[in-house]
């Protein structure tokens, strides 16, 4: 049993020194956009909702986090790291904005998820992505790439809320979700500033906002839809589009910073 | 026979109409009528009582996000929840009353109607043994640290790690990581059972996480998780603490002044349970400071008392205002103006009579009043070794002395405040300064504030008057007495004996 002890503790220990080595893998910059995770089972052929979401006005700060009790995490930084509530990017725009289909979608008509699960990493006492999609049944891997105990605690209505843990780097969970539900909240709470934001839909069509505040939601069915943009600072907007055939059409969003 | 059958229908069916009647009457004062956690009482609590809506809970037999059985729940039912303000209604419901509630308290989610929703207990196995020993609580120990039990419920399990200002519940009330020295308060049971079905399922709602993925990970195994569990049992005392109503003061040769002072180790502790003071505006629901553990001896002319009390920081720190904010948003005030968290000192006041008395009257326990004043000592974390000797008439009447007060050593020690009150049996001024003396049961109480949870002025942990005796040297003849009574008994038996016999002879001869 004292071996086994012994080679846990080394095991964290080479991670920590293998960490510390590799700094370069997680920047402190904001996350580069995410592509809308579904590909697989949508057909290309169907209209496309792109646009762009920006703000007015000036962005809050982000609060800086104070690592000090995670020496493995602040390895990890070579500036101080901050929370990502508001990620803005040139020109005011706004990175992290779930953009999805809330209403217009023809019922009865499910869709498969797709076989790839999404990836949620916790590094660098962060969690990456900061703000995702997934299908209903779609498998998410957590993950954990920090030598150190995470807990991860999914707070939500619709779905069945967890908490598990993950005391060392390498180990992962995966989970689904039976219900859409935007957003579910993903927390930790050894890490108070760790959080997460995860939109769980029935279909495919939703985006996640990238640095530049671009989206794009394809293979669209003609039909009138409800579009809905959320950000976790700054609230919802919705706007509704026609598609008619293969074609593409824009929504953009704008936000007031508060 | 239809009848019979119709008898056994209706007591195997939980009724939730009836369900309803009794939990309108005995649960919605708290959980409220639509179960939302949100009835009249729920403003005055921390933990606030369970919202029945989204089907979470805390105790169960089940993994990480599934619902529990119906034996968990009637566990919580007929239990309580201890450390909590959920008593146990087994006494005071029947089997039956008790079945249809729980009936109706699953009504309020429609998780418990959706029959994807099944819950699967897991198959607990049984504490392997020699699990208070000291191989056993070493490797409890080491899979402790290794599994983060620390980083909230900190070094030595007092609940002052360094994530325990931050926690949160689901619906953002402050929640404590639970002090482990006190397992009679864990919500779920202390037993060594209760305390490893908490880490395999984890506490849904709260920020304890579920760690039995961790023996499918094969981060450790059955047993190691066993002996977690074992360790944090063996953090509490075997059996929790008793009031005992007098605090016995023996008579040293030394007076120890410092709170480690070997001195401490040989003499008797006594435990008294704190309670929020809810009598007088502004009232305290929500006292961190559960109890103190005192000692006190004294010499041929001084006294000192010890007094002990677990405090999840040491205050003032600014690290706990968000914490004070959040409690400040949880619980309902009675001041007109709503108060902004500030850093407040931590507080402990020792109040005893201006005299002794000679009957049974003593001062109104809750500081004395404008005819009949107590004699306090305030501590306070600012400043530690100067204690302010005072009287008291009332909660908000305080007149400190300006000399004659006692002198104080503190320690602050992963979670808990160690303080040592040192003072001269005699007074110079008897008016308003208790003298001490020995052979006399001495009234005492105890007032304690967290200042990192709100904390301050009226808003304390109090006690009610209990005793200090100051035990007087036990002369010698104490012991000597019984010793000669015994031997004349038995010398005047054997008399009696010795002459019977004679005379019995003295018959027989003749």
């Amino acid at each position: 049993m004292n071996g086994r002890i012994f080679s846990v503790v080394g095991g964290m220990f080479l991670l920590t020194v293998c960490s510390k080595g590799d700094r370069s893998s997680v920047q402190a910059a904001p996350p580069a956009a995410q592509p809308a995770a579904p590909t697989a089972d949508v057909s290309a052929a169907g209209g496309t909702i792109t646009g762009k979401i920006k703000f007015t006005g000036t962005a809050p700060r982000n609060p800086a986090i104070d690592m000090s009790e995670e020496a493995a995490c602040k390895a990890k930084y070579t500036t101080p790291p901050t929370e990502e509530n508001v990620v803005a990017g040139p020109a005011n725009a706004l990175a992290n904005v779930f953009v999805y289909v809330s209403a217009g979608v023809p019922a009865g008509q499910p869709f498969a998820a797709p076989a790839t699960p999404v990836v949620l990493d916790q590094s660098g006492c962060r969690y990456h992505p900061h703000v995702f999609g997934a299908m209903v049944g779609q498998n998410i891997e957590i993950k954990n790439s920090d030598p150190l105990l995470h807990n991860i605690k999914a707070i939500a209505k619709k779905n069945r809320p967890f908490n598990v843990s993950q005391p060392n780097a390498g180990m992962t969970k995966m989970v689904t979700f039976s219900a859409p539900e935007v957003m579910v909240n993903l927390e930790c709470n050894v890490h108070g500033w760790m959080h997460a934001y995860l939109g769980v839909r029935p279909d495919p069509f939703y985006a996640v906002s990238g640095q530049d505040g671009s989206f794009s939601i394809t293979g669209l069915p003609p039909g009138t839809y409800t579009i809905e943009a959320w950000h976790e600072k700054f609230g919802t907007q919705t706007a509704t589009v026609t598609i008619a055939g293969t074609e593409s059409k824009t929504a953009n969003f704008t936000f007031a910073a508060h | 026979m239809i009848h019979a059958l119709l008898l056994l229908t209706l007591v195997a069916t939980q009724d939730t109409t009836a369900g309803k009647q009794i939990y309108t009457k005995w649960c919605a004062g708290c959980h409220g009528d639509n179960g939302a956690g949100d009835g009249p009482a729920a403003k005055h609590m921390i933990p606030p009582p369970r919202d029945f809506t989204g089907a979470v809970y805390q105790i169960r037999s089940t993994p990480s996000s599934q619902l529990p059985t119906d034996a968990d729940l009637l566990r919580s039912i007929d239990e309580g929840l201890f450390g909590t303000a959920m008593p146990g209604w087994k006494s005071r419901l029947s089997d039956r009353q008790r079945r249809d509630v729980l009936a109706y308290i699953k009504t309020f989610s429609t998780f418990f109607a959706d029959t994807t929703q099944r819950p699967q207990p897991i198959k607990f196995g049984n504490a392997p043994g020699g699990g208070s020993g000291a191989e056993a609580l070493k490797v409890g120990r080491q899979f402790y640290d290794s599994i983060g039990c620390r980083k909230c419920h900190g070094d030595l399990g007092r609940g002052d790690g360094p994530s325990a200002p931050t926690l949160k519940d689901d619906a953002q009330h402050p929640i404590f990581a639970a002090n482990l020295h006190e397992n009679w308060r864990f919500n779920g049971g202390g037993t060594v059972e209760d305390i490893y079905r908490r880490l395999r399922t984890g506490l849904d709602g709260t920020p304890m996480p579920s760690f039995g993925d961790l023996i499918e990970n094969k981060f450790l195994t059955d047993e190691q998780l066993w002996r977690v569990a074992q360790y944090v049992r063996s953090l509490s005392p075997k059996d929790a603490p008793v009031v005992r109503d007098v605090v016995h003061a023996p008579l040293t040769k030394s007076l120890p002044h410092a709170p480690d002072d070997s001195t401490w180790t040989a003499v008797a502790v006594y435990w008294f349970p704190l309670v929020g003071q809810i009598i007088h505006k502004a009232r305290w629901f929500s006292p961190a400071v559960t109890g103190v553990w005192v000692k006190a001896v004294h010499t041929a002319d001084s006294i000192a008392l010890r007094v002990v009390w677990d405090d999840r920081s040491q205050s003032p720190d600014t690290s706990w205002l968000a914490h004070v904010g959040r409690v400040f948003a949880t619980l309902q005030s009675d001041d007109s103006t709503p108060e902004q968290p500030a850093p407040w000192p931590d507080q402990l006041i020792v109040q005893f009579p201006v005299s002794i008395p000679t009957g049974m009257e003593r001062p109104y326990f809750l500081m004395g009043s404008s005819g009949a004043p107590v004699y306090q000592w305030r501590w306070s974390s600012i400043a530690r070794t100067a204690p302010v000797a005072g009287l008291a008439r009332g909660i908000d009447r305080f007149e400190p002395l300006s000399s004659g007060g006692p002198a104080a050593q503190a320690v602050y020690d992963h979670g808990q405040w160690r303080v040592v009150f040192t003072r001269a049996l005699a007074s110079t001024d008897t008016a308003s300064q208790l003298p001490f003396r020995t052979g006399r049961a001495i009234p005492v109480a105890f007032f304690a504030s967290d200042g990192s949870n709100g904390e301050h002025g009226t808003r304390m942990a109090i006690s009610t008057w209990y005793f200090l005796a100051l035990d007087e040297p036990v002369p010698a003849r104490v012991f000597i007495s019984p010793v000669l009574a015994m031997m004349l008994t038995l010398g005047l038996g054997m008399l009696v004996v010795w002459r019977a016999q004679q005379k019995t002879s003295y018959r027989r001869q003749q």
